[in-house]
Parts: C-alpha cells; sequence; structure tokens
C-alpha cells in the first residue's frame, strides 16, 4: 500500500466515539478503516489505490457486477460494525477524496447536513418492506383431443382454451389488484408507525430473483426500540398470492440525506408502484 | 402469504445463496441510492450519475457501442 497513491475511500461520517472502530470492520482494502476527524466530526476512511478508485477506472468498476457486489457488502460491513459502537451517517457507495485534507475539506463543507443527518438517525433503524403480487399457477391443461375427434369436439376445445387463457388473466390481474390494495394499507399504516418513509423503485424479477411482481419496495425509519413492534405488524400483513418480505434492520441510508426541514411527514410519500423515489434526496 | 426474509444487510447472519441474490438488489437499493451524496471538487464520486442507469446497468449488460455509457464527461 502506498500512501501517496492511494485515494480516500469514505464509508460514512460520525461524532467522536470511543475506542477503535469494532472488530471485524475490515473493508475495501482488507485492513480495518481508519478515523479522520475534523471538529466535531469523524470520517471513517479507507485507503484504496487510484488504479481502481481514480475517476476513468472507477467507472468502469461500476459496470462489474461482481465487483459492485464486494464493494458493497464491504462498505455495509463497515458501516453495520459501526453501528455497533456510535450513529453512523453511510454516505452513499464510492466517495473518494484525494487525501486526508481532502476528507477534512468534505467534513467542513458537508458539516451542517452531516450534523442534521446524526440528529435524525440516531437511535433508529431501517427497515425494508416489499410486496409481491405471486405468480398464479398455470391453469391445468385437459389431455388434447385424439386426432380422429370431430368437428364438434375440436370447436370446444377452442372454447375451452379461451376461456381458459381468460380465467389465468383474470387471475392475475385479481392478484395485482390485492397485492396492490395490500400495499396501500400496509404501506399507510407502516408509515404511521415509523418517523419517515421511503419509496424505492420496484425491483425488477430478472435482477432479484423473485418470481412475481414487485408492487412495493419501501422503507421505513423506525426507532431501534421499537423494531420488533415493527417487525411483528409486518409480519400480521398476509394475504393469499400476495407475499410480503421484510428486510433489516439496516443502517438508515434511505434516510441519510434527509436533513430535518426537508423531510416530508410520515406518510406524506407518493402512491406505491408509481416507481417514483420520494424522502431521498442529495 | 407472508415469506419474511432473514434480515438482510448490515450486519445479520449470512443468508443462503438463493437469498444472498436477492438480498444483493436489496443492498444496491441502499449504496447506490441511499447515503449522503456529496458534489463538488472536493471529492471523486458517483454522486453526479444517473443511478437509475448504473442501477440497471450494471446488473443487466455491459456498456458497448450500442448501449452508452451512462457516466458524463467531467
Amino acid at each position: 500500500m502506498n500512501s501517496t497513491t492511494d485515494l480516500r475511500y469514505v464509508y460514512a461520517v460520525t461524532r467522536p466515539f470511543d475506542g477503535l472502530p469494532p472488530e471485524g470492520a475490515r473493508g475495501i482494502s482488507g485492513q480495518p478503516p481508519r478515523l479522520v476527524r475534523h471538529g466535531d466530526l469523524v470520517a471513517v476512511v479507507d485507503a484504496v489505490p487510484a488504479a481502481d478508485f481514480e475517476e476513468g477506472p472507477l467507472k468502469a468498476r461500476l459496470e462489474d457486477l461482481d465487483w459492485l457486489a464486494g464493494t458493497a457488502r464491504a462498505h455495509d460491513a463497515v458501516v453495520a460494525a459501526l453501528a455497533t459502537v456510535t450513529c453512523p451517517v453511510p454516505l452513499r457507495l464510492a466517495t473518494v477524496c484525494r487525501d486526508d485534507s481532502g476528507v477534512r475539506r468534505l467534513l467542513e463543507e458537508g458539516g451542517e447536513r452531516f450534523e442534521r443527518a446524526l440528529d435524525r438517525l440516531d437511535g433508529r433503524m431501517e427497515w425494508g418492506v416489499k410486496v409481491y403480487a405471486e405468480e398464479p399457477a398455470p391453469p391445468a391443461e385437459p389431455a388434447s383431443p385424439r386426432p380422429s375427434a370431430g368437428a364438434g369436439q375440436a370447436r370446444g376445445s377452442g372454447r375451452d382454451y379461451l376461456r381458459r387463457r381468460m380465467e389465468a388473466r383474470r387471475s392475475r390481474e385479481a392478484d395485482w389488484g390485492r397485492a396492490d390494495a395490500l400495499s396501500r394499507r400496509l404501506h399507510a399504516e407502516l408509515s404511521a408507525q415509523a418517523e419517515a418513509a421511503a419509496l424505492h423503485r420496484p425491483q425488477d424479477a430478472k435482477l432479484s430473483g423473485v418470481a412475481g411482481v414487485n408492487v412495493l419496495n419501501a422503507a421505513y425509519l423506525v426507532d431501534r426500540t421499537r423494531g420488533q413492534e415493527f417487525a411483528d405488524l409486518v409480519h400480521g400483513y398476509a394475504e393469499e398470492g400476495v407475499q410480503v418480505r421484510l428486510t433489516g434492520p439496516w443502517v438508515p441510508y434511505s434516510f441519510a440525506g434527509i436533513g430535518a426541514e426537508d423531510e416530508p411527514p410520515a406518510g406524506a410519500a407518493t402512491e406505491p408502484g408509481d416507481g417514483t423515489q420520494t424522502a431521498v434526496r442529495p | 402469504m407472508s415469506a419474511p426474509v432473514p434480515a438482510a444487510g448490515s450486519g445479520a447472519a449470512a443468508s443462503p445463496l438463493a437469498e444472498r441474490r436477492i438480498a444483493l438488489v436489496d443492498l444496491l437499493d441502499r449504496l447506490l441510492a441511499g447515503g449522503v451524496v456529496l458534489t463538488g471538487d472536493l471529492t471523486l464520486s458517483i454522486a453526479d450519475v444517473d443511478l437509475v442507469r448504473v442501477d440497471l446497468r450494471a446488473l443487466i449488460s455491459s456498456v458497448n457501442e450500442n448501449v452508452p455509457s451512462p457516466f458524463e464527461v467531467r
């Protein structure tokens, strides 16, 4: 590792805290992160090679799913470890400074926003909730008519085929309708119980590997002490043909960019399922 | 039917392989679209990039001459 050519990857910002970064918080470099303090704020940083993290190579790396996955997991591992000893305000993936003085300038320039985020996130965690309309099982196909079947029987099987197609379509639309209605009820109730809510884009089934249409992909900011209660609430929502999945607790990435004065009130997020993102702004 | 996924990300126990694939998408929802974003000449950052394109492009295909790079030249 060459300190003159290494850049500084910034994972998160915290207040000064006692002790070292917790064990197990090995980041992208494989080493525990370093703390850079400026005033009342601390940046948690890692030395990363310029050959990989300068703008040009970084752009190429971000196109590589394996690299992206490894980097995201390492970033989250550091952030999660910090959460056991302090309140980390996570930065977006791939925030890189040239050197330590650049890191200090980052803390200076972003000071007010980091302070607001620390106040907002301290003592809270994020829970993710996704709702899917399940793929209906394909309707049972009766045996095809034998070649010697008469004309009447052939017309009947044509009608049968169309009827099965229509039933399958109605069944699918009914499932989507149920999933949509459940999503709206669930989002309204969870938004009322949480301190803030954010909507992410529905996930593509090809990317997530989940069969079914993702109708709601939401995140909720919840006080640490109310996490179990919140999870129990989600588990109470169950309906035929609809899948509800809970993830978390996460460090609140989805709420890190929000300051107290520009946060929408809970429940004011836009309609679920329209693909827009609310309450997450640079 | 409720099918809760074991807590994924942010320090939870490792998930089985199938769920690990799902968890990656959840992780990227947060790492690519969440977190504090700072712009300016103080940092190198992908903050200015249209993250929808980074998100989908990274996961679906590689950039080639038919698929222009999502990155602006700064």
